[in-house]
Parts: C-alpha cells; structure tokens; sequence
C-alpha cells in the first residue's frame, strides 16, 4: 500500500540539543497511526517536521507523494498542536469560519466540523470561555476542516471525558474508513490499543513500529504498557549512557494513571 | 497574496477587536482625554504673534503620534500572541501567505485608527477650535499612516520578543527617540548636526513634519506629499523586514 509519510533518516536538532537522531518510518494511507513516546521523546518534533515548520538537520520527509511543507499540501492537510491554537477572543463558530476560509470552503463546511466534535450547542461562546477539553475540540475541529486528506493530531484527546475520548476514537476510524490518514500522538498508553498502527519514539530514536498485535507478539506480553516497557529496556542495553535508574528524564516507567512518565 | 484570505484575515481581526469591547472603548475615548488634558494645560498660554497657538501646534503634532503608539503596541500584544500561542504556526501549514497575515494586520489596525483619528480629529476641531490652515481631512489621513506605520513596526518588533513584558518593553526603545527627535520638544533645524541626522532617519520625524505642513498651508504642499511618501516607504520597509522574521519553518 502506498504510504502518506514517508520518513528517512531524519536528524533534527533545536538549539544545541539533538532532539530526532535518524528516525526513519512510514505512516500508510488510510490507518490510524499511533506515535507514543514519553513527553519530550520528540513527538511533537517529529510532527512539526511532517506538517513542514521543523527546520531539519538533515534526511527527508515525504508527505502524499510530496516535500514536506510544499506549497500544494497546505490544503491537503490538517494540523491539530499539542496546545489549543484557536483565537480565545473569538467564538468557536468565528474560529471555525475562519480556518475554513482560509481552505476556500464556506460556514457549512465550518458548522460541519464544529458539530462534528460536538461543540454546536456551545458555537456561539468565546473560546476563552470554554473549559480546557472543550477548548481542545474547537482545536481539533479547524483541524478537520475540508476533509483533507492527511490529519496530523498531536495529543487531541488530552482532557476529554472516557466518553468523549472513546466517541474521537470512534470518529478517528470513521474517518480512516472513508480514506482519510491519521498521525495522532499520545503519551496515554491505553490509547495504543485504538490505533493501526504504532510509532514508539523514545529519546528521538524509534524503537518500534508495528501493528499492536505485531507488538505484543515480538514482546511476548498482551498489555501493550507492558510490552513497551520491554521494547525500552532491550533498546536501552544498547543505549549511550541514558540514565536507567528510573529517576532521569523521559525514562518511561508506568504511572497508576496509566500513562508513561 | 490571496484576496479572499487577506479579506477574511482583516474580518478576523476586527472580530477579535470587536469581542474586547473594553480595547475598543480605549481606542476611542484616551485620544480625546489626552487631548483634554493639553488643551487645559496650554489654556493660560500667551500666543506668540504671528505664530499658532502652543495647542494648536501641540495638540496638531499630537493627532499623529496617539494612533502610532497605540497601533505599535496594541499590534506588537497581538502579533506576539499569535506566535505563542501556536495560531501562529497552525496559520503557516495552511494556504495564508505571509503577506496575509502582514496586510490583514495593517488593514484591520488601520480601519480602526481610522475611526480613532476621525473621532480625536472631531474632537481637536469643534471642542477645543483646533486651527490649521489646510484641511482637517488631510490631517486624519496622515494620522491614519502614522497609526499604519505603528502597525507595520509593531509586527516587525514582535519578532524578537518571547514574553508580552518585553514586547511592551519595545515601546520605549522604537517611540521615544522618535517623539524626542521629530521636532515637537526642539525644531530639528535647531538640534546638533548629528542629532539632525538621526532625526532624518526616523519616519516619524517625516510625518510629524507633513502635519505641520497641514497646519501651515492652506493647500498640500509638495513637502507634505514628499513627507507622506517617505512614511509610506517605511511602512512598506517595516512590512518586508517583518515578513522576513516570518519564516515557515523554525527550530
């Protein structure tokens, strides 16, 4: 199957710190893939650089067929980033007509997306005003907008309600099913499970890319918590000199909650 | 540039204004309470003969250099919120060109001085009998450039702010030389040779001198129009350079 992303060999570095050291993976058409790592493992890098505002030390990104950040894919695809990037003076409506004119489509298109996440009843209110998960949805909805093809979410379902968040799930699959590619980070591990495919990125190095059945078979566990946990430390004993004492940054030791430090 | 964007950034931004009612109640009420304040300040004034009244030649230098101080920081705030709080970036992986964005920054701020100078302007004029010898239609048409040129500095000052602490900081660093040097507090031909020369570099001097044209010819002067194109020059020079420190990609 023809890929959406294709990721070679690709070394970035912001400021003096090496944050991706060589990652090369494929994201395919029409999947859900998941790309899950601990917080500053560099996944929100490793999106910047596929929706093409990462400056790149070197290696190549290949998006639809194209460079990353041509001029033709800025209406192919769809960025949701890690904070709410909506205007917090304006309502989520206004947000929505907006980002949508920005595509060439009109207030159906808008009102579309707005309901699509759930937040007509509160169209009208400021987005200042709304809580955080909400907030997030306005996000995610100027995301959607125009149906593009490829949908690059970086942690949309942080602070939604277990309803809410399984209902995105649902739409994320609906939305594969008709064509649509999805690249969704998460540092919820129980999201794993949800998705097609999985990119696990630890410390700017991929160390796993796989189905999460394929996963759990090369790991020999069914949890897939678990099972990063063994992909981490058998990549570990070859690692230089990261701590393993479980007390530095980005060691992904499991929390009650469920996600990974 | 993309017409339908440019027009539905510029719409967006006046939104966004419209929605803070309290801004906009700023923008028009502290022109005309500053312009209070000096016309009871200069009241007891003696009138030098044969020369304008100190109000008149004040208050007309003053209809200029309100709009380009609030402009640069109401645009300087904005335009750093953009960059942190990622509408910024998500605006750069769409199909908005830079010069957009730029331009729907200085139509929106420029409708709005607009509105602020003809208010300030009616103020100056049938409240406190502001004189000037040219028409009071070209002195809101200068003020409108001025309120542009604050626009276009406030957007290429943000790029080198990180925090809203230093973007205001940037206030005292690009208007106060130019408010000391333009001629209001020591006429320029009066200043020392190398103070001159700064002036000369400085847009606001050019346009605090087209107002004083205004005041003192009943016709526009060729010095005016000369003066109104250098201020319109550096409102394009401010845009490229701000449109540089806009890059798609960043580290």
């Amino acid at each position: 199957m023809e890929n959406a992303i294709d990721v070679r060999d690709l070394v970035v570095a912001r400021g003096r710190r090496r944050v991706l050291h060589g990652v090369t993976c494929a994201v395919r058409r029409g999947t859900v893939t998941g790309l899950l790592g601990p917080s500053g493992s560099g996944k929100t890098t490793l999106m910047r650089a596929v929706v093409g505002v990462q400056t790149v030390t070197s290696g190549t990104v290949t998006v639809l067929g194209r460079p990353a950040g041509s001029a033709p894919l800025r209406r192919r695809l769809g960025y949701l980033t890690q904070a709410p990037s909506v205007y917090a003076d304006l309502t989520v409506r206004e947000n929505a007509r907006y980002f949508a004119a920005l595509q060439g489509q009109g207030s159906a298109e808008a009102d579309r997306v707005v309901a699509e996440v759930g937040l007509a009843a509160a169209a009208g209110q400021l987005v200042g005003t709304l809580s955080g998960g909400q907030r997030s949805r306005a996000s995610l909805a100027c995301a959607l907008i125009g149906r593009p093809e490829l949908v690059i979410l970086d942690e949309p379902t942080v602070g939604q309600d277990p309803v809410l968040r399984a209902e995105l799930w649902a739409r994320f699959h609906e939305l594969a099913g008709a064509g649509t590619t999805l690249l969704v980070s998460s540092h919820v591990m129980d999201e794993a499970a949800r998705c097609d495919r999985l990119l696990f990125i630890r410390d700017g190095r991929l160390i796993a890319d796989d189905t999460p059945d394929g996963v759990r078979a090369t790991t020999g566990v069914t949890d897939l918590e678990e099972a990063f946990l063994r992909l981490i430390r058998a990549a570990g004993s070859g690692d230089r000199g990261a701590p393993r004492d479980g007390t530095g940054p980005g060691v992904g030791g499991p929390r009650p909650d469920g996600t990974v430090a | 540039m993309h017409p339908p964007i440019l027009l539905a950034t510029t719409l967006r931004i006046l939104r966004q204004l419209r929605h803070d009612r309290r801004t906009v109640a700023l923008l028009v009420v502290v022109p005309g309470v500053l312009l209070t304040l000096l016309y009871f300040m200069f009241s007891g004034q003696p009138t030098p003969p044969g020369r304008p009244s100190t109000f008149d030649r004040i208050a007309l230098i003053m209809l200029g250099v309100f709009p380009f101080i609030i402009m640069f920081l109401v645009t300087s705030i904005a335009m750093l919120r953009e960059r942190t709080s990622g509408t910024l970036e998500r605006l750069l992986t769409t199909p908005l060109g830079r010069l957009d964005l730029l331009f729907g920054y200085g139509i929106a701020f420029g409708l709005a001085a607009a509105g602020q100078a003809a208010i300030s302007a009616a103020v100056a004029y049938l409240l406190f009998d502001l004189d000037t010898a040219g028409s009071s239609g070209l002195v809101i048409m200068i003020a409108v450039l001025d309120a542009v040129l604050g626009v276009a500095l406030g957007l290429f000052c943000s790029a080198f702010a990180r925090t809203e602490f230093q973007a205001v900081q940037f206030m005292p660093v690009v208007v106060i030389p130019q408010l000391l040097l333009c001629g209001l507090f020591v006429a320029r031909d009066e200043m020392a040779g190398w103070l001159q020369a700064v002036s000369d570099v400085l847009p606001l001097s050019y346009a605090v001198e087209a107002l004083q044209e205004v005041g003192a010819h009943p016709e526009p002067t060729g010095t005016m129009w000369r003066d109104v194109a250098v201020v319109g020059g550096a409102v394009v020079l401010a845009l490229v350079l701000a449109a540089a420190t806009l890059r798609r990609r960043s580290g």
